[in-house]
């Protein structure tokens, strides 16, 4: 059996710089003021940090393309269901037909 | 036969070739059970878009209410517990039974400090009168109802979040007796990779729940 024994000081860093992600999520969101971008930006470092922990820790990174193959299906089906029903509550208002389809 | 029955070592289940066939089923067959739990928590995620959209400013007022710290301090005790789960692995993989048996015990601590400090959250918004459905008062009556959504979907969230919490503490439970026992080695560990994908897992709805719930329009009210 192939075994994929990682040393102990790359999940440290990877521990590192997801504490690192925490902190500085925290701190943009208390002190910085960009508006619509600090949404953005905390979502950002949610998703680098989903990713280093799939990827390093649920050693995905060494799993068969298959297995990676569903992982990646997964989030695609996410994203499919959150923007498609975006698509429909951003633009309901957009059309001229006034109370019809009002949310 | 006599040779097939003598070859069947105790860790493989019948159905496998060998060992790497059923460590490969078993990976995937966790991750098609984690995409389910993607749906379910996507389900939520998505709700939560909708009504955030429709009601950016009742659902940024809410940050009053919310405790960024100990939302903080929970992100930071959940990712420190899975280092400890990723090197208890790997503990099972280099065979040291007593490394393994240690980071188990240490998961499970940060996992019931996580716990600890959620029922101290849960316990303030009690006081606070932020339950919707039970105990609800707002300061500002224009958000009376918007508020109480929001409150919703956090109470549900965090509230299935510690119910994963819960259950994973049970498979650590388990893994731990097993350890103990020692059933697992460098020739086999799954259970224990298995029960890390499933511990990494909660901890990345966590990463997402911490950034939506607790930080939303938090820069507006200084």
């Amino acid at each position: 059996m192939e075994h994929h024994i990682v040393p102990v000081k790359n999940y440290v860093l990877v521990w590192l710089a997801l504490m690192i992600g925490t902190v500085s999520t925290y701190l943009i969101a208390e002190y910085v003021d960009i508006g619509v971008g600090n949404i953005i930006v905390a979502l950002l470092i949610a998703a680098t940090k989903m990713s280093l922990v799939i990827y390093f820790f649920m050693h995905v990174k060494f799993d068969d393309p298959l297995t990676k193959l569903f992982v990646a299906g997964g989030f695609i089906w996410l994203v499919i269901l959150i923007s498609i029903t975006m698509v429909d509550y951003v633009t309901r208002n957009w059309l001229p037909i006034t109370n019809l389809f009002k949310i | 036969m006599a040779d097939v029955a003598i070859e069947h070592v105790t860790n493989v289940a019948h159905q496998f070739d060998d060992m790497e066939q059923q460590v490969k089923s078993s990976t995937l067959g966790m991750w098609v059970f984690l995409l389910t739990e993607i749906m379910f928590f996507g389900g939520m995620f998505c709700a939560y878009t909708v009504y955030r959209t429709m009601y950016p400013e009742a659902f940024a007022s809410t940050s009053h209410h919310m405790d960024p710290l100990a939302g903080g301090l929970n992100t930071a005790v959940l990712i420190c517990s899975s280092l400890t789960m990723a090197l208890a692995v790997r503990s099972a993989q280099i065979g040291s039974k007593k490394a393994l048996i240690w980071f188990l015990i240490f998961t499970m601590i940060f996992g019931a400090a996580f716990l600890g400090v959620k029922a101290y959250e849960y316990h303030a918004h009690w006081v606070d009168a932020k339950v919707p459905g039970f105990n609800f008062t707002y300061e500002q009556p224009e958000f009376f109802h918007q508020a109480q959504i929001l409150f919703c979907f956090y109470f549900f969230m965090t509230g299935f979040h510690a119910l994963h919490m819960v259950i994973g503490l049970g498979l650590m439970t388990y893994l731990l007796v097993a350890s103990v026992k020692g059933r697992f080695g460098p020739g086999y560990y799954t259970p224990v990779e298995i029960g890390g994908l499933y511990w990494h897992f909660v901890d990345i709805v966590w990463i997402f729940l911490f950034p939506l719930l607790y930080l939303i329009g938090h820069t507006k009210v200084h």
